[in-house]
């Protein structure tokens, strides 16, 4: 089992996501280098969080248009399994891989903490190690994980269970209340029409381990070997 | 002489009071220099000589300090200080303040200390793995106060979140004393192997002298000498002397000096900061005893026009000079060049031991190193002892309000109120190893692919320290300890970081005399020394200084994280046994303020040997895995601790009262040097207590879902949580 983690400048989650990768898939992640414009030969690519290019055009703008996207691209419409995390998804979503955007929390301000979230869809090759309706727990730490999408997106998006992630509270209740960041229709995390590429804004890399505080995140690595081996 | 195109300026009288020379300075730069000085070379001894860069009124007394113990590899005077960790590594930190420009300007001010500390530990070859702060703002009242809290909040976040440094703990304190002086105090923890740490000391006569990062601005021009005058009226007029910070250019710097450290290229490295070019090439020349040529139309220029002057003085933010080994430049290039930095020869190293500047080819500027780096101005200023105040006797309290009542008015006040709206906004997960999140005694992050945790905290009481100096500067030292000790980890050494008033009244400079007593005393006693820090002095406005503040950051270490502490009760857990002797003092206590309205009497006294003993006794039961539950005594006192210890764990408890004495001095008193611990088996804890000749009594049960005082007068843990939570959001939200 093979995987690659993407690193543009300004990327500071790079290690989490190597961790939990390694800890999945018993091997040793491979590093890309943004200006490469070629991908190893791997079965998932990561797209980490951070700050691409300092976020200082809209967040994940810049570093959509790097030479190594191209090649994500390719293999995305080739069907590998591909996971964007935080700063991730934002730059799947600017380079048209996920639909919609990320915007500013609705509180204005950088969010840290655990947050529940209701897994959606467990057919998915990020969510088979969940039962339907679990809520899970992870933690988030972002500024813009705002997601929004036009009403026929949102509409499709749903129609499709392509809606895998919602913010909720420890009863599954999905509700205003429970909105972490003003997020429309609580989305946390998207997939594309295809199943192969997932968004999120939360982070299971960093709900790996005990010490952690919790281990929820595990399930999510999990079910991409499981899909993939 | 060739300096001419430089004399153009005349250098008047006024000229060299801008600068901030005093006359017997500046008889003393006329006799160093056997002539007059040129517009370039006075700006050098303007900054070199400001009390920010020469600690010319506090260095007499932080000789004092003790900084020396088996594991401190690196004291004070590098860029940080360095201790062992064990197994081949160690933990290089720092705290530095940053309280002129954010009260200036909030956001930039506190978001470029953050990134100046960074670059103070990565400088010396470690990786920050953890970031703290010191807050201190005026009263919550003052109008000002929210505006400033929110942008330095934001400015921290912006920057740390920005760099990938987990902001792991901190402390904020709201006073009237800081109206005008907020007091911004950022602290990093990095770590290293070893066997690569990277020291200032330049050598190699004929060595390249480098400059990479960011290009120099005019932003910060005289920075480091505005820090060291008070504040008037007409303060907002020096926003121009803030620098801003682009943590982005920052991480950049920070990965392309680590991949550069990973090579055998560097000799000599220091970072840019107060003072900027001039400060670090008279640092590292002085330190070499080498001499420097510097051609300063090389160095990397943010904008046209600009001067020598300009750029001996900036402090633009994120860059580093360096020596590296001849031959070296193309190699070390290649790795600024992929992180798209500036890299510049801008110099060579000489054996005159002067510092030589070079305009296009014309001199502009030679000065003797050692005489401006060593022999700056050193003033013994007069001092005046702090008046003691009388111990307060229990007898003297209204009592007029109930105890729940007072510990739901302590819990909701501002000096007790959870910090939560301040650290949510922080990034305290990334890097994935932070195990204790802020909100408990110190953060604790693991050592990436090890068991072993870092635990850091920063600490200060100012209203002690203002009521008692030396009992105040002992209790600074002696919390960061406990807080340290709570978690399970062994204290290993501090960074200091000494905010004061005008050390040109006798009164202030008093406190500062007696602080450092205090904290060399408790340093001794707890091994527990300086490796490294900092001093903000003239930290008043219009006449008005602040409370003294020597905020004190404490760094331990747990050796398996499969035994460390929390504050959480957690089920199962039976009774809370109090460790440490109570005599009820109330002096200067939150109680005696928030409820009976005095702001007086005698800080409770420091027992630094029964600190010690207690503290050893908590850290072995903690390491041998028989308490995970521990919270030390501190603001609010006995029942203040255990509510917090409730609501983190969401689990209620009966608190026990004493057989004699007052009710509310046992229940709200701050003596030191106590914990309170959770446990199965007391039994245990207290045969243990008694064998290390440490007081230790139980104080209560744990169960339900309220606190209570022998079963009486509840308050639900819910209940109090809200109010506890509640504070800082509402008084945020109110902002007009």
């Amino acid at each position: 089992m093979k995987s690659a983690v993407i690193l543009f400048p300004g990327i500071n989650r790079e290690n989490d996501a190597i961790a939990a990768l390694k800890q999945a898939t018993g091997t040793q992640p491979t590093l890309v280098w943004h200006g490469e414009t070629e991908l190893p030969n791997v079965d998932i690519i990561m797209v980490p969080g951070g700050f691409s290019y300092g976020d200082y055009l809209r967040c994940g703008a810049m570093a959509a248009k790097s030479p190594i996207m191209r090649a994500v691209a390719d293999r995305a419409s080739q069907g590998v399994t591909i996971l964007g995390v935080c700063n991730g998804f934002q730059i799947l979503t600017e380079a048209g891989l996920l639909p919609g955007a990320l915007m500013r929390n609705a509180s204005l301000k950088f969010i840290c903490k655990n947050t529940h979230l209701k897994i959606e869809n467990t057919t998915t090759r990020f969510t088979n190690q969940y039962g339907k309706g679990d809520v899970v727990d992870y933690p988030v730490a972002h500024h813009d994980g705002n997601y929004f999408a036009d009403e026929d997106t949102l509409n499709r998006l749903e129609g499709e269970g392509r809606v895998v992630l919602r913010y909720c509270d420890a009863n599954g209740a999905v509700d205003t209340e429970t909105n972490l960041n003003g997020s429309q229709r609580n989305i946390a995390g998207i997939i594309n029409e295809a199943g192969n590429v997932l968004g999120m804004m939360p982070h299971p890399e960093n709900a790996i381990d005990p010490l952690h505080g919790g281990i929820d995140g595990r399930g999510l690595f999990k079910s991409m070997v499981e899909a993939v081996s | 002489m060739s300096t001419n195109q430089f004399n153009s300026t005349p250098i008047t009288p006024e000229l060299v009071k801008e600068h901030g020379l005093n006359e017997e300075e500046y008889k003393l730069v006329l006799e160093i220099m056997g002539r007059e000085p040129n517009i370039n070379e006075l700006g050098i001894f303007s900054v070199m000589w400001s009390e920010h860069c020469s600690y010319k009124s506090s260095k007499k007394w932080l000789k004092t300090l003790p900084t020396k113990a088996d594991w401190v590899i690196q004291g004070p005077g590098e860029n940080a200080g360095v201790i062992d960790i064990g197994d081949g590594q160690a933990a290089i930190f720092k705290m530095e303040s940053h309280n002129h420009p954010s009260f200036i300007e909030p956001y930039q001010g506190a978001a470029t200390g953050v990134g100046g500390i960074m670059r103070d530990v990565f400088t010396m070859g470690a990786r920050p793995i953890a970031n703290l702060n010191a807050l201190r703002f005026g009263a919550p009242e003052h109008p000002k106060t929210r505006h400033l809290l929110s942008g330095v909040v934001e400015g921290i976040g912006g920057y740390g979140n920005c760099m990938g440094v987990p902001t792991i703990g901190g402390e904020t304190n709201f006073h009237a004393s800081y109206n005008g002086n907020i007091l911004v105090n950022a602290m990093t923890v990095g770590l290293a192997d070893t066997d690569n740490i990277f020291y200032s000391a330049a050598a190699g006569i004929g060595n390249p002298v480098v400059y990479v990062g960011s290009k120099t601005g005019r932003d910060g021009i005289h920075g480091a000498t505005m820090a060291s005058a008070e504040f008037d009226d007409d303060s907002d007029e020096k926003r121009p002397t803030v620098q801003v910070g682009d943590p982005f250019t920052e991480k950049l710097l920070l990965e392309a000096c680590l991949e550069l450290m990973a090579t055998d290229m560097i000799v000599a490295i220091q970072d840019m900061g107060a003072a900027g070019l001039t400060s670090s090439s008279f640092e590292m020349a002085s330190k070499g005893g080498v001499g420097v040529e510097l051609w300063l139309d090389k160095v990397p220029m943010r904008e046209e026009g600009m001067t020598p002057y300009e750029l001996m003085l900036s402090e633009s933010q994120e860059r580093m000079l360096m020596v590296l080994k001849p031959g070296c430049e193309e190699a070390a290039k290649a790795i600024f060049d992929k992180w798209e930095l500036d890299f510049a020869v801008i110099g060579t190293l000489t054996d005159t031991k002067r510092m030589v500047l070079k305009w296009h080819g014309e001199l502009a500027g030679d000065l003797p190193i050692d005489p401006l780096a060593e022999a700056s101005p050193e003033y013994d200023r007069p001092w005046e002892e702090t008046p003691k105040q009388d111990r307060i006797d229990p007898a003297s309290l209204s009592g007029k309000v109930d105890h729940i009542d007072a510990l739901k008015t302590l819990i909701a006040s501002p000096d007790l109120a959870s910090r939560r709206w301040i650290w949510e906004q922080y990034d305290h997960l990334v890097m994935g190893n932070t195990i204790v999140r802020p909100g408990g005694d110190a953060g604790v992050v693991r050592v990436s692919g090890t068991n072993k945790g870092i635990a850091a905290t920063t600490d200060c009481t100012p209203r002690y320290v203002m009521a008692d100096p030396v009992e105040g500067g002992k209790q600074a030292v002696a919390e960061a300890y406990r807080n340290l000790i709570a978690t399970g980890a062994k204290p290993l050494a501090i960074t200091d970081n000494m905010n004061f008033g005008n050390p040109e009244r006798p009164r202030i400079m008093g406190q500062f005399v007696g602080a450092c007593k205090g904290i060399a005393d408790a340093c001794i006693t707890l091994e527990f020394p300086v490796v490294s820090g900092n001093v903000s002095l003239y930290n008043e406005t219009n006449g008005e200084g602040i409370m003294p503040t020597p905020a004190i950051g404490g760094v331990g270490v747990i050796s398996d994280l499969a035994h460390h502490a929390t504050i959480g009760l957690k089920a199962g857990e039976g009774a809370l046994v109090m460790i440490g002797a109570a005599t009820g003092e109330l002096g200067q206590s939150l109680y005696l303020k928030t409820i009976e309205g005095r702001e007086e009497g005698a800080p409770p006294p420091v027992d630094l040997n029964a600190e010690k003993r207690a503290g050893t006794l908590v850290r072995e039961l903690i390491e041998l895995g028989a308490v995970k539950t521990c919270h030390d005594i501190a603001d609010g006192g006995l029942l203040v601790t255990v509510a917090e210890m409730c609501m983190a764990g969401k689990i209620g408890a009966d608190v026990s009262l004493p057989e004699q004495g007052s009710e509310a001095a046992w229940l709200f008193g701050e003596d030191q040097g106590r914990y309170v611990i959770a446990t199965s088996d007391p039994d245990k804890v207290l045969n243990a207590a008694a064998s290390a000749n440490v007081a230790a009594v139980i104080v209560g049960q744990i169960g339900g879902d309220a606190i209570s005082i022998e079963g009486d007068a509840k308050v639900s843990v819910s209940d109090l949580r809200d109010l506890n939570e509640g504070w800082m959001p509402s008084f945020m939200a109110d902002a007009t």
